[in-house]
C-alpha cells in the first residue's frame, strides 16, 4: 500500500470506509509530515489535537457505517477562511491575535461533511500577491527545485501555501481561493490541480474579503476527480453571501466520464503573447493534440480585449481593496498601534500592520476613486470589463470551453520580481480575464519545464458548467499523465 | 501627470495609512509606474459601454426587514484590543 499520504481523497475515502485504516492513523500520518516539513513554512497554524479530536469523531461515524462525503479526511485551510476559535491572519500582521467567533460557510460545509482540519495555510498578505512573498509570515518554499538546482522556488500564490501543501503530500487537499488566479498560478507551479469555480457556486461569507467582485473558494488537489469531489461539498447557496448563487449543484464526480467527444474547444489567438517562452507555447499545442485525439474539435477564437485585462483588473481590484480593508482600524479586532488622536491610531495601526505590497495597492485603490479620478480610473475599467465578460459571450456561442496556459512561466526563484510590481503582476495574464468574467477556471499540471518544474494548463468553462469544465480537464490529466513528484515530500512515516 | 508629495501625503491621509515625509518621493514613484501603465486602457473605445456593476447574473434576493441576529455583544468584544463595560475603547475624541 502507498504511504497514507500520497493517497489521493477518493482513494483514503475508500481505504477509511473499507477500514484498511482509520482516520486517526491518517491524520497522524499526516500531522507527521507537516512536523518534518516545517522548512518549507506552507503552515502559518498547525491544529494536530484539533485534527485528533475530528479523527476520533469521524472513526467512531464511520465504524457505525455512517459519515460525510470527506469523513475522516485530512485537508488544510488557507488563512484567508474564518475558522472559529482558530488563529485568522490572513497572513497580515494586522490580524494579530485574531480568533474569528463564527465559522466561514466553506468551511463549515467541508466540517460538516466530515473533513479533519490539519490547520491554517500561509499566503500573500490579504491574497495580494503571485509568489507568497508578500507574506507577514515569510514566504512558503515551493516543494518542488530544479534537479541539481540549489536555488528555493516560489509556490505562486497567493494560495502559496495550499499548493506548497498539497504537492508535499502534508494534506490530502487543500483550499484556496482565487481573485486573479491565486488557485490556478500556484496549482500550476505546484504541479497540482487547482480549481475556481463560477463566481457565485462557493460562499463568500467568511472569507477575510480582498475584492468582493472577484473573490471565489476553490480546491486545490492533486487530480481532477478529488477536485469534483472537493467542489460537491463547498458549493451551493448560502443566504448569508447575497451573490452566492441559487442554482441547483451537479454531482461534479458523476461528471468525468471521460467522454468529449465532438465539444469545441476555444483557442484564443490573444493568448499567445510577447515573449512567451516556446516550450509554454508547445505544451498548449500538445493540450489542444490531446483534446483533438480524444475527439474534441479545436476552433480558433478571438477575446479581443486580453491585453487590457491586467490594467484593468489592476483598478478594479485595488478599489475594492481600498474599501474592504477599511475596516481594519485597531479599534475592534487585531493590531492596535496607539497614537495620540483616533486618526493617529488609525493611520499607524495601519502603516505598522499592512505590509509594503498591501499599502501600495491600498493606495492605488484609494486614488483610483477619489474625486476628480473615479470617471477616468475605475469607471473607465467597469466599462472595460463590461467588454471583457461580453468577449468571453460572443466566444461561448460557438465553443463549449477555453484551453490556454495556466502561467507563462514555471516557478521562479525566491526574492525574483520583488522590485518590480508589474512584472510580479504579468504572472497572471492568463488567469484574470477569468475572475473579470466570472468564470470557472481550473489548472491541470500537463507537463515539466526544461528545468524539470511543472507546468499547467488551464481549461476555461461557461459560467455554471464547472461539469464540463471538469470533464475536459479530466481527459487533459489522463493524456498528460503527469506522474512527476516534488523533489521534496514530506514523508515522515 | 506624476505625482507630487503633497498627492501622495493626501492619498495616504484619505487611506488612514501614515507616510512618513522621507517615504513619500518613493511611493510617489511606485504608484506613478503603476497608474503610467493602466492608462492604457484609454485606448479602448467604451462609449456607450455600461460599467459592469455585478458579474452574477442575478438581481439581488429581497428579504423581510427583520432583526435576525444579535445579543452577541461578548462574542464581538472577544477580539477588541482595549475594552470597558462592554464597549470598545479608543483614544478621547471629544475635547
Amino acid at each position: 500500500m502507498a504511504a497514507l499520504t500520497d493517497l489521493t481523497l477518493a482513494s483514503a475515502r475508500d481505504g477509511l470506509q473499507s477500514r484498511e485504516f482509520s482516520a486517526v492513523e491518517l491524520t497522524r500520518a499526516h500531522i507527521a509530515a507537516i512536523e518534518a516539513a516545517r522548512p518549507l513554512n506552507a503552515f502559518i497554524t498547525e491544529t494536530p489535537e484539533h485534527a485528533l479530536a475530528q479523527a476520533a469523531v469521524s472513526d467512531a461515524k464511520l465504524a457505525k457505517g455512517a459519515g460525510g462525503a470527506l469523513e475522516g479526511l485530512p485537508i488544510g485551510i488557507k488563512d484567508l477562511f474564518c475558522t472559529k476559535g482558530i488563529l485568522t491572519t490572513a497572513g497580515s500582521h494586522i490580524l494579530d491575535g485574531f480568533k474569528p467567533p463564527y465559522e466561514s460557510t466553506v468551511t463549515a460545509k467541508l466540517w460538516d461533511a466530515g473533513a479533519v482540519c490539519l490547520g491554517k495555510l500561509n499566503l500573500d498578505e490579504f491574497a495580494m500577491g503571485s509568489s507568497n512573498m508578500t507574506s507577514y509570515y515569510g514566504p512558503v518554499i515551493n516543494p518542488w527545485s530544479q534537479p541539481g538546482g540549489n536555488r528555493k522556488l516560489v509556490p505562486g500564490g497567493s494560495s502559496g501555501g495550499s499548493a506548497a501543501a498539497t504537492a508535499a503530500r502534508l494534506a490530502l487537499a487543500t483550499i484556496g481561493t482565487d481573485t486573479g488566479g491565486s488557485i490556478r498560478q500556484p496549482a500550476g507551479f505546484c504541479g497540482i490541480v487547482g480549481a475556481k469555480p463560477t463566481y457565485g457556486r462557493c460562499s463568500r461569507w467568511g472569507i477575510v474579503a480582498f475584492a468582493s467582485s472577484l473573490d471565489q473558494a476553490g480546491p486545490m488537489t492533486r487530480n481532477v476527480r478529488d477536485a469534483a469531489l472537493m467542489l460537491n461539498v463547498m458549493c451551493g447557496h448560502d443566504p448569508k453571501d447575497s451573490t452566492s448563487a441559487p442554482i441547483p449543484v451537479p454531482d461534479f464526480e458523476a461528471a468525468l466520464t471521460g467522454d468529449i467527444r465532438g465539444l469545441r474547444i476555444g483557442i484564443p489567438r490573444e493568448y499567445r503573447v510577447d515573449n512567451m517562452p516556446a516550450e509554454i507555447d508547445a505544451l498548449w499545442q500538445r493540450g489542444i493534440d490531446w483534446l483533438k485525439a480524444a475527439g474534441a474539435e479545436p476552433v480558433d477564437i478571438s477575446l479581443k480585449l486580453t491585453k487590457y485585462a491586467l490594467p484593468t483588473y489592476y483598478i478594479i481590484a485595488p478599489a475594492e481593496a481600498s474599501s474592504n480593508l477599511a475596516r481594519y482600524d485597531g479599534a475592534r479586532f487585531g493590531l492596535r498601534v496607539p497614537g495620540g488622536s483616533l486618526s493617529e491610531m488609525y493611520e499607524n495601526t495601519r502603516a505598522e500592520g499592512f505590509g509594503a505590497e498591501v499599502r501600495r495597492r491600498v493606495l492605488i485603490g484609494t486614488y483610483v476613486l477619489s474625486h476628480g479620478y473615479y470617471d477616468a480610473y475605475y469607471l473607465k475599467a467597469q466599462r472595460i470589463r463590461t467588454l471583457i465578460a461580453r468577449d468571453f459571450d460572443e466566444a461561448f456561442r460557438t465553443v463549449d470551453a477555453i484551453l490556454t496556459p495556466t502561467a507563462p512561466s514555471a516557478a521562479f526563484a525566491i526574492g525574483e520580481k520583488m522590485d518590480d510590481p508589474l512584472a510580479m503582476y504579468l504572472n497572471d495574464v492568463f488567469t484574470v480575464p477569468v475572475n473579470l468574467a466570472g468564470l470557472p477556471g481550473i489548472s491541470v499540471p500537463a507537463g515539466l519545464s526544461a528545468d524539470g518544474l511543472p507546468l499547467g494548463l488551464q481549461v476555461i468553462g461557461r459560467a455554471f458548467d464547472e461539469a464540463t469544465m471538469l470533464r475536459i480537464a479530466g481527459v487533459l490529466e489522463t493524456a498528460a499523465g503527469f506522474v512527476a513528484k516534488p523533489a521534496y515530500l514530506g514523508e515522515a512515516a | 501627470m506624476p505625482l507630487d508629495n503633497a498627492t501622495v501625503a493626501k492619498i495616504a491621509t484619505l487611506a488612514r495609512i501614515s507616510l512618513p515625509e522621507s517615504e513619500r518621493a518613493a511611493m510617489g514613484a511606485e504608484l506613478d509606474t503603476i497608474l503610467h501603465w493602466v492608462e492604457q486602457l484609454g485606448e479602448v473605445n467604451t462609449d456607450g459601454v455600461e460599467p459592469m456593476t455585478s458579474v452574477a447574473h442575478m438581481t439581488l434576493a429581497m428579504r423581510d426587514d427583520v432583526v435576525t441576529d444579535g445579543g452577541q455583544a461578548d462574542a464581538i468584544l472577544l477580539n477588541a484590543p482595549n475594552r470597558a463595560h462592554g464597549f470598545f475603547t479608543v483614544p478621547k475624541v471629544v475635547e
